[in-house]
């Protein structure tokens, strides 16, 4: 553009080569794209802070044992429902007179391995299905649609409640449940994907180098599909953590006496009244995990997708 | 001719960019009008509509729009109060913009979008305007003006729908008309037909005309001065019957890239340009 | 004038045919997708336990009860035609018989249904009362102070478990400040089964019944599961909102809008949300379906006698007729408010319209 200026000039070295217009190579501009994205991400608080709680989560998750004060399954009949600060229990005690603050940290894990269970076979699924309907087109691109429909027009709580009724209770059932309800959008997101992607003019060109369907797409649709689905799981886990909480809740999650977040409220739900606190930790903890996912999804939408990103 | 409505004096629009560099759209415009029609022409990008709708204070965030003075009569439009602004909006000074199929509101009649125009600054009841709707439509030579009314912009051509934009942004009997590319979205059959009513409309009443075009030749024909626009800056400004005589490079490889009949060439020529056009300072289009 | 007649035939011929049969490929898309929904539930029910009568009847029933649940069920039968045998059953309304309440699972579902539908109406208002203004405000001063306060608002109602905001609410409202009634269901336990069910929801029959302190009774116990409710709808209402209006903001007919002078609060009032309010109408569906999961978490903690309660009892206590039966009805309801704002799409959008 002719009319551009250069208003600030303090652009050094690595970053004007960075910020330049015209990159040498493809890496260049990548990684130019990387960084705007970075500054983007950067300077969102809101996204940083989800950032740092999901680290803080995994440290949580990997630290458990030394950050966890008391044993988190050891009960004291004679401490029980202590308020958060009694009788060294900083976030009180429940009714079986447990260390909430230690039970939280153990809760982490189990947490993460549900989030990170799902965050893998869920997209993956999607992504298989989507990309086989949008490529291949035809009565298969309307069998798999329809089979998603299907899925979809299910409430997620009320379908993966149905699979734990016969799947049987218990946390492996709960995750499986949850991933057999999360993947139909993906396989949404990337049908459409691949569908744009398909007719555009480079994929032609690479057809016409002789490239297969295999290697167009596990080569060029999947790298591109990749940063809606990325952004779709970040958003997604936060409602995948309160599905399983919700499940954990009504016992059909883990069960006891494993340090669930849903089902520690669900035990703290007796007495919510007198003892408050044993029912409004965990969910606390909940809260703010997820809060931690869904505001780091915001902040990697603006930065990954192109097409909301604001002027 | 004389008489001068309105004078934009050093017009800049800028935009900051995420990069951190700032785009200057408009850099250093100015000019003034009477009641004739000025031209206004430009490649893409040359910030020709910039320029219009820093007039009318519709520039969006983050353009930040900065001159001396946009005086319009005796007042200066930059220092109005939002709300005298509305006045002036639609009232005194109107647009019509490029493309119909975008520029109407797809869930509203026509009819109720003229009218809206209409009452908004006569304060007319209901029957009033509706008469008045069906008479601009027939000012705009719609034929079935009482059919039309009714209909949604979608159920209307291209042709059709800039009519209605001019009968809609003409309802209110404004001063100043600023078309924005009235025709570049139209068919060339429809074009000559939309642009008779504009001059047609703009002639009766007496009205400034700001067309802003890429099409130099139209602009010849159809304007009584030009401004020729490049990278933000007025490069040349001369009366239209005389743009033959015009001196920038600029303009002379516009006109020399037009194709002539009367004096064949073998190949269009394509422009060099110079960086220095982009770097000299903008002419003053005053009258 | 060419123009004018050629758009007023395309507008003419605009045939019924090709009308009919948008109708029709609709009808069957919805055909499609409750039938592979009644086959997910069949999947569910009869494919995936590994033995189905256990299932129904329970470990401890004995020989004669298993072989006759066995054979009921028809499990001796091919598959296909299990499915033919459960898909008729379906179809005709019959669920079976719900092993807890030993009454058909159809009159249970017709009995707690309109509970449901009183408390997610109320919750889906609060959500558009509130929502949608809040959304609009947010896409108006994007990037500004009232967009992050709506964002945050928004997303902090993602981010709860809705189970747990219930508890919370009734720490807060009925534990200490009294405001709300227990959570005892929709009235005290001494005002229960008192008005004659007329439409089933209790502020309806109360009020026709003319008795006002049930009906003030019930009002203070539906003010917090519903506004739990309501909350997440608005989260999700205005979310879409702010989405929808930053789009519509940025066209060119925002600016003809401006152009002829009108105020900011005509030019966002009546022409941008007039042009969202369609696809909203979709959202506002959706957010709908949506509050009946939710309220399957919230009924439980209120002991609200609705669908969510049910089926989560019937999940409890082993009841397989009752939790298909209930996952059917909320699947259909799902697909039945989809299909409901797609033809309001229609009728509304005068670009669909014609
Ligand atoms: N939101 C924006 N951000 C950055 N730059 C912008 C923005 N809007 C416009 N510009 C810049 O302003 C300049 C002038 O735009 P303008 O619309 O006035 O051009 P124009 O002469 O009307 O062109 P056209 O013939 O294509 O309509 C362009 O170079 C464009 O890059
Ligand atoms: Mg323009």
């Amino acid at each position: 553009m002719a009319s551009d200026t250069l208003q600030s000039t303090s652009h050094t070295g690595w970053r004007a080569w960075l910020l330049t217009d015209t990159p040498a190579s493809r890496m260049q501009a990548r990684l130019g794209q990387l960084y705007l994205g970075w500054r983007t991400f950067r300077s969102n608080p809101l996204a940083l802070i989800g950032f740092l709680i999901i680290v803080a989560l995994v440290l949580m998750a990997i630290f458990a044992p030394l950050l966890a004060v008391h044993d988190p399954y050891a009960q004291n009949l004679d401490l029980r429902l202590r308020a958060p600060g009694e009788d060294g229990y900083w976030l009180g005690s429940d009714d079986l007179g447990r260390d909430i603050w230690s039970r939280i940290v153990h809760g982490a894990p189990i947490t993460l391995q549900i989030v990170a269970i799902v965050a893998v076979t869920a997209p993956t699924i999607g992504l298989l299905v989507g990309t086989a309907a949008g490529y291949l087109g035809g009565w298969i691109d309307v069998v798999l649609m329809r089979i998603t429909d299907i899925f979809l027009a299910f409430p997620r709580l009320v379908l993966a409640l149905a699979f734990v009724a016969v799947l049987g209770a218990g946390i492996e059932n709960a995750i499986l449940a949850i991933t057999l309800t999360a993947w139909p959008p993906y396989a949404r997101i990337a049908r459409a994907e691949t569908l744009t992607i398909r007719r555009a003019d480079f994929i032609a060109a690479i057809r016409l180098q002789g490239a297969g369907p295999i290697r167009i797409i596990t080569g060029h649709i999947w790298p591109l599909c990749l940063s809606s689905i990325i952004i779709r799981v970040t958003l997604d886990m936060a409602g995948v953590i309160l599905t399983a909480a919700g499940l954990g809740f009504l016992g059909l999650g883990a069960q006891p006496p494993l340090p669930e977040w849903g089902a520690m409220i669900s035990a703290g739900r007796d007495f919510f009244l007198d003892s408050w606190w044993v029912a409004t930790i965990p969910g606390l903890a909940i809260f703010i995990v997820s809060l931690g996912f869904n505001l780091l999804g915001d902040g990697l939408r603006d930065v990954l997708d192109p097409k909301r990103k604001s002027a | 001719m004389t008489e001068e409505l309105l004078r934009v004096e050093d017009l800049w629009v800028r935009f900051p960019t995420p990069s951190g560099k700032v785009v200057e759209a408009v850099r250093g415009v100015s000019f003034s009008l009477g009641r004739e029609r000025l031209g206004i022409v430009g490649e893409s990008g040359s910030g020709k509509s910039m320029t219009g709708r820093s007039i009318l204070r519709l520039v969006r965030p983050p353009g930040q729009v900065q001159a001396k003075r946009i005086m319009f009569h005796d007042q200066d439009l930059l220092t109005l109060s939002e709300r005298k602004m509305r006045q002036v909006r639609g009232n005194r000074i109107s647009m019509v913009m490029q493309d119909p199929k975008f520029s109407l509101n797809p869930v509203m009649t026509v009819g109720r979008q003229i009218a809206e125009a209409y009452r908004l600054h006569t304060g007319a009841s209901r029957r009033e305007a509706k008469r008045a709707t069906l008479e601009m439509l027939e000012a705009v030579q719609i034929r079935d003006p009482e059919r039309v009314r009714d209909l949604y912009p979608h159920e209307v051509s291209g042709g059709m729908g800039q009519r209605i934009m001019i009968a809609m942004m003409l309802a209110p009997d404004p001063e100043i008309l600023i078309a924005d590319e009235p025709t570049s979205a139209l068919d060339v059959t429809v074009q000559t037909s939309v642009l008779r009513i504009i001059d047609r409309l703009v002639k009766e009443r007496g009205m400034g005309l700001i067309f802003i075009s890429h099409d130099l030749n139209l602009v010849a024909t159809f304007c009584d001065r030009i401004l020729i626009m490049y990278a933000g800056r007025v490069v040349e400004t001369c009366e239209a019957s005389r743009l033959h005589e015009a001196k920038h490079p600029y303009t002379r490889g516009l006109l020399n890239a037009l194709p002539r009949l009367d004096e064949p060439k073998a190949a269009l020529e394509a422009m060099t340009r110079d960086p220095a056009w982009t770097e000299a300072p903008s002419v003053d289009g005053y009258l | 004038m060419t123009d004018t007649t050629a758009a007023a035939g395309r507008r003419r011929t605009a045939p019924l045919v090709r009308r009919g049969a948008a109708l029709l490929s609709t009808l069957g898309v919805i055909a499609v997708t409750m039938f592979g929904l009644i086959f997910v539930t069949f999947i569910i029910g009869r494919v995936m336990p590994v033995d189905p009568v256990l299932a129904v009847v329970g470990e401890r029933a004995s020989k004669e009860i298993y072989d006759r649940v066995y054979f009921e069920m028809g499990l001796d039968k091919s598959l296909v035609e299990q499915f033919w045998i459960y898909l008729t059953d379906v179809l005709t309304g019959n669920f079976g018989t719900s092993t807890l309440t030993a009454r058909p699972v159809v009159e249970d579902i017709a009995r707690v249904f309109p509970a449901t539908l009183e408390l997610a109406t109320i919750g889906v208002i609060i959500g558009i009362v509130f929502g949608v203004p809040m959304g609009v405000t947010a896409a108006v001063y994007q990037g500004r102070w009232p967009d992050h306060v709506v964002r945050l608002f928004g997303l902090f109602g993602y981010s709860m478990p809705i189970f747990w905001l219930a508890l919370m609410g009734l720490i807060i409202f009925y534990g200490n400040l009294d405001w709300v009634g227990a959570p005892t269901g929709r009235v005290d336990v001494f005002y229960q089964d008192i008005v004659p069910p007329v439409t089933g929801m209790i502020l309806i029959d109360s009020a026709i019944a003319g008795d006002w302190t049930i009906f003030w009774n019930a009002v203070s116990h539906v003010v917090l599961p519903a506004a739990i409710l309501g909350y997440y709808s608005l989260a999700y209402i205005s979310r879409m909102t702010r989405s929808f209006m930053i789009e519509e903001l940025s066209k060119e007919y925002v600016t003809t809008a401006r152009v002829k002078g009108l105020s900011e609060r005509a030019v966002i009032w009546r022409h941008a949300v007039g042009n969202v309010s369609v696809p909203l109408i979709t959202v506002i569906a959706l957010s709908y379906a949506n509050l009946l999961e939710g309220s399957v978490l919230t009924e439980t903690i209120f002991s609200w006698p609705g669908l969510g309660q049910y089926i989560t009892n019937a999940l409890l206590n082993a009841d397989m007729a009752a939790v298909l039966g209930g996952t059917v009805v909320v699947g259909l309801t799902f697909v039945g408010l989809n299909m409901l704002s797609d033809v309001l799409y229609r009728v509304l959008d005068p670009r669909a319209r014609s």
